[in-house]
């Protein structure tokens, strides 16, 4: 009477063999690995990779494997001490050219590779790494998208010769006031005309003025703020594959924030400065007319100039009139400056730019420039129990120089203190601006060692508990107890597959989660074994036993895993990161624990009793 | 080797007023400490930095203090982590001088003054995320409440739900009040461990419910009372196996799982440990209090009808 249908042993085995499949890539140990990528093309040549060889070679580092992909060049080692030396070795060898970055990668064999099983990822508490989590100050891109508007209008009304007294921007909109009612109404219609649907205009008249207030849109600011976030993601995308990190993760976390990941990235110093900097050049002709000293005792600059500081602190008035932004840079190298042989970066303007330049170096040729080096940090701070966001600009004229000639497309600039600065600068100008600042609100850094303590604490605590709980199960069920033994690790077998397929990300709260699966998992067995035990109990026969045991536990085990199912939802829909991954073991582990326990024991059950029919006692 | 409890027939029920009292007392208490004393929130809900260092060996407390000390980080606190080598240094977030940069400044006074360093890790927390955190932690526990409560109002019955939720708010409060007491740091993994145990103290009681459901079925001629009772009894095998096995697998985890994952480990251990009680002695007591009886559970059925499993 208890016996299964052949399709479902079918489905049994499948699902061992499924799993098995797909949980054994995480048994192969990770490599360590150098990833080499060139800092513009990513893809490294066969010559590079010749190069990388006899480099290594040469100064007798073995070599496990060399892979060339689209990303770049994988070099494997057979241990993390020649990874490292490899590393700096390399670093230095391929100069600038190349992005050379340590990581970990699956020493997966080919054949399991063939069927897209893959290990699971670690979580960078498990390998080491930086979790950014930065917000993006959408006041100031309400303020830009006002200022742009404000800009734009006095342009038109400028070129349609529509005489205004002053356009400004105040906390809620653009304010435009005109001496003339008549003018104000032809510019309100034309303004109404150009900016439909983006901005909403008004007519206000008071006592003796005549005005426009033009109000964007909540639509248009919507879109502003979030092409702001998706403009922040690219820059950061740029900046983070210029550091040369392998599988940085940059992601949108709500409407205004974005999450960075670098694994194994230890630096958080430099990636704090890389990530979150705002720098920019501008370049004004300097006030050579005035005595900056005399300025900077009055604390006031003539009218028409600029206070400055150079970096060795030095006065140095510049002009209010902005020569060049550096919105015109299209590209930015660092290197040795020929005649001077400091640090120095090369900088190539894009057609606008280098038209600009030319002409306004070529009017001034023989007058003093200075370049200004503008960074501009964000950060929230708690001020008397209230949120304030506080932005620091700083500027500083790293270099005054005179123009000796009309300058063009090709220039470069002098005066930064070290080659890593060059090197930042360079960097910080080529991947481009934030198109508003941002600001660090969570970080986490897990360092290499920690990172292994936790990889390897956790797995000893799994096994320990794994192996009491069965050697617990077999002495209490016996019989029954292997069968939930063998259940149990099936379990494990199955869950590991089902997040290695899913490409989950392993940490320290998922091992918990699932090891805490693993305790909750005997679960369902016991309730079918305890209603098992009690039929005997109540006379009823082995076979009979078997049957009601199994068929009065089910509802009580869809309760009681359906009620623990919708705590692991709302974990997962509320929980952030690693909160997160916890509630997918745990959702995943139920549904595991279900078929292993309903299905995979039962047919064990069935094969080992379902044929005796004079079966007087079971083994429980 | 078996526990039997075939025969068991202790009378839980019949101490529901004591069980009950105590628990009611546990509760006030626990509430209390929770409003006068407070959770001591780690910096995921409070904002600010924490730098976990680790030393070559080991190292005077005294003596990190000093050196923090000289760099003018006189609020920090120190203490150590897992072994008298590791070092956990946690600064609050400061008036008005809150920044990403503060765990740099921290490494450098400790690598200038102690040499040998090694940096483990880095947590640094906005004031704004703290505040989001907490309130999001709180409707995470308010949203998985009113689930079950639904659910399980849908599957047995309203009173049996609010019996339910009463015994979730009672595990939850009892573990919390017992972090308070013992003024263990409350994190985002201990919050994690609090839902779970939410899951499974509930997953403890249902069960509870469902065999009196089912008994309600089976003892026709018996008082509610002593239905009950047979239920507890009946499941009392059950109930201490599975948090016996669950048990065994989280003392592993608070020993050997690592000082991160130690608060965690201990939050379930409580929860389970808590909810373990309350499935045997207050469960089925609320319900009987709620005024559950055969009535509720069995309205109008049909003779014949009552081999079927399912209400």
């Amino acid at each position: 009477m208890n016996q299964y249908p052949a399709w479902k042993y079918l489905l049994i085995v499948a699902a061992v063999v499924v799993g098995l499949v797909y949980a054994l890539p995480n048994l192969f140990p990770e490599d360590p690995v150098v990833q080499v990528a060139h800092a513009t093309a990513g893809e490294v040549g066969p010559d590079g990779a010749q190069q990388v060889r006899a480099v290594l070679e040469g100064r007798g580092i073995p070599v496990k494997g060399m892979e060339r992909g689209e990303t770049g060049l994988m070099v494997r080692f057979p241990s993390s001490d020649a990874q490292l030396r490899a590393a700096d070795i390399l670093r230095t060898a391929l100069g600038d050219d190349y992005a050379v970055a340590l990581n970990l990668a699956p020493a997966t064999p080919g054949w399991l590779q063939a069927l897209n099983a893959r290990p699971m990822n670690l979580g960078l508490d498990l390998r080491g790494g930086i979790h950014f989590l930065m917000e993006v100050d959408m006041d100031a891109v309400v303020d830009n998208v006002h200022e742009r508007y404000a800009s734009e209008f006095r342009t038109r009304l400028r070129e349609a010769d529509m005489r205004y007294l002053s356009v400004e921007r105040d906390g809620e909109g653009i304010h435009l006031r005109f001496d003339d009612a008549g003018v104000r109404d032809r510019a309100l219609e034309r303004l109404r005309d150009e900016y439909r649907g983006d901005l909403e205009f008004e007519a206000v008249d008071g006592a003796g003025s005549h005005r426009i207030r033009a109000r964007v849109t909540d639509e248009q600011l919507q879109t502003q703020r979030r092409l702001a976030l998706q403009q922040n993601i690219t820059t950061l995308r740029n900046r983070v594959n210029e550091l040369g990190v392998a599988e940085p993760v940059i992601q949108q976390q709500g409407e205004r924030r974005i999450v960075v990941q670098l694994p194994g990235v230890q630096d958080t110093a430099r990636a704090k400065e890389i990530l979150g900097a705002t720098a920019t050049l501008e370049f004004r002709l300097v006030d050579e007319e005035h005595d900056p000293y005399a300025a900077a005792e009055r604390g006031r600059a003539p009218a028409g100039s600029r206070l400055y500081r150079e970096r060795n602190g030095n006065p140095v008035l510049l002009e209010r009139r902005v020569m060049l932004t550096g919105d015109y840079i299209q590209d930015a190298t660092s290197g040795i400056a020929q005649d001077t042989g400091g640090p120095a970066v090369f900088i190539n303007l894009d057609a606008q730019g280098a038209r600009i330049f030319s002409r306004t170096t070529g009017d001034n040729v023989g007058r003093l420039m200075g370049v200004v080096f503008i960074e501009t940090a964000t950060e929230t701070v708690r001020e008397d129990g209230e949120l304030v966001r506080r932005t620091t600009r700083s500027e500083e004229v790293i270099n005054v120089a005179r123009i000796q000639e009309q300058l063009g497309r090709r220039f470069q600039i002098t005066g930064l203190d070290s080659s890593r600065e060059a090197h930042n600068l360079a960097l910080l100008l080529r991947a481009g601006a934030l198109a508003a600042p941002m600001s660090i609100v969570e970080e986490r850094t897990v360092g290499p060692s920690l990172g292994r303590d936790n990889i390897e604490a956790g797995f000893k605590s799994v096994v320990l508990g794994f192996v009491l709980v069965l050697v617990f199960m077999a002495l209490y069920y016996r019989v029954f107890g292997l069968v939930a033994d063998l259940a149990l690790a099936l379990n494990l077998v199955l869950l590991v597959a089902l997040l290695s397929m899913l490409q989950a990300t392993l940490t320290l709260p998922g091992i918990a989660g699932i090891v805490l699966t693993v305790g909750m998992a005997v679960d369902a067995n016991v309730l079918i074994f305890e209603r098992i035990r009690e039929e005997l109990r109540n006379g009823n026969s082995p076979q009979a036993a078997i049957q009601a045991g199994y068929a009065r536990a089910l509802s009580t085990i869809a309760d009681a895993n359906i009620t623990t199912l919708i705590a692991a939802v709302v974990l997962f829909m509320f929980g952030t990161g690693p909160i997160k991954g916890f509630a997918v073991t745990l959702s995943l582990g139920i549904l595991v624990s279900l078929f292993t326990a309903l299905v995979v024991t039962r047919g064990v059950v069935n094969l080992i009793y379902g044929r005796r029919r004079r079966l007087k006692t079971l083994a429980i | 080797m078996q526990l039997n409890f075939a025969n068991a027939n202790i009378d839980f029920l019949g101490q529901r007023r004591i069980a009950l009292s105590i628990s009611a007392v546990l509760l006030v208490l626990s509430i209390l400490l929770l409003v006068f004393r407070g959770l001591n929130f780690g910096i995921d809900f409070t904002g600010g930095t924490l730098i976990e260092v680790g030393y070559p060996g080991a190292v005077e407390l005294n003596q990190v203090r000093d050196t923090l000390q000289e760099g003018g980080f006189d609020r920090a606190s120190v203490q150590y982590f897992g072994t008298s080598s590791d070092v956990l240094i946690r600064l609050a977030p400061r008036q008005g001088e809150d920044s990403a940069q503060l765990s740099e400044q921290v490494l450098t006074q400790l690598r200038t003054a102690g040499g040998d360093v090694e940096m483990r890790r880095v947590e640094f927390v906005g004031p704004q995320v703290g505040d989001e955190l907490r309130e999001q932690g709180g409707l995470a526990m308010l949203y998985a409440l009113l689930g079950i409560l639904i659910y399980v109002a849908l599957r047995f019955e309203w009173r049996f739900s609010l019996g339910a939720v009463a015994a979730l708010v009672h595990d939850v409060t009892l573990t919390l009040g017992i972090f308070s007491l013992l003024w263990l740091e409350f994190d985002l993994s201990v919050l994690a461990a609090v839902l779970a145990v939410i899951g499974y103290s509930l997953n403890d009681t249902i069960v509870v419910y469902d065999r009196i459901r089912e008994n309600f079925r089976r003892l026709r001629k018996e008082a509610t009372a002593r239905v009950m009772n047979v239920s507890v009894n009946q499941s009392l095998a059950r109930t201490l196996m599975t948090s016996l096995t669950t048990l065994l697998v989280l003392v592993c985890l608070y020993l050997l799982g690592g000082a991160a994952i130690q608060n965690f480990a201990l939050a379930l251990i409580i929860g389970v440990l808590v909810g373990t009680y309350s499935s045997i002695y207050v469960a089925a007591a609320l319900a009987l209090v709620m005024g559950v009886d055969r009535g509720v559970m069995l309205p109008v059925k049909k003779e014949g009808e009552e081999l079927d499993d399912r209400p």
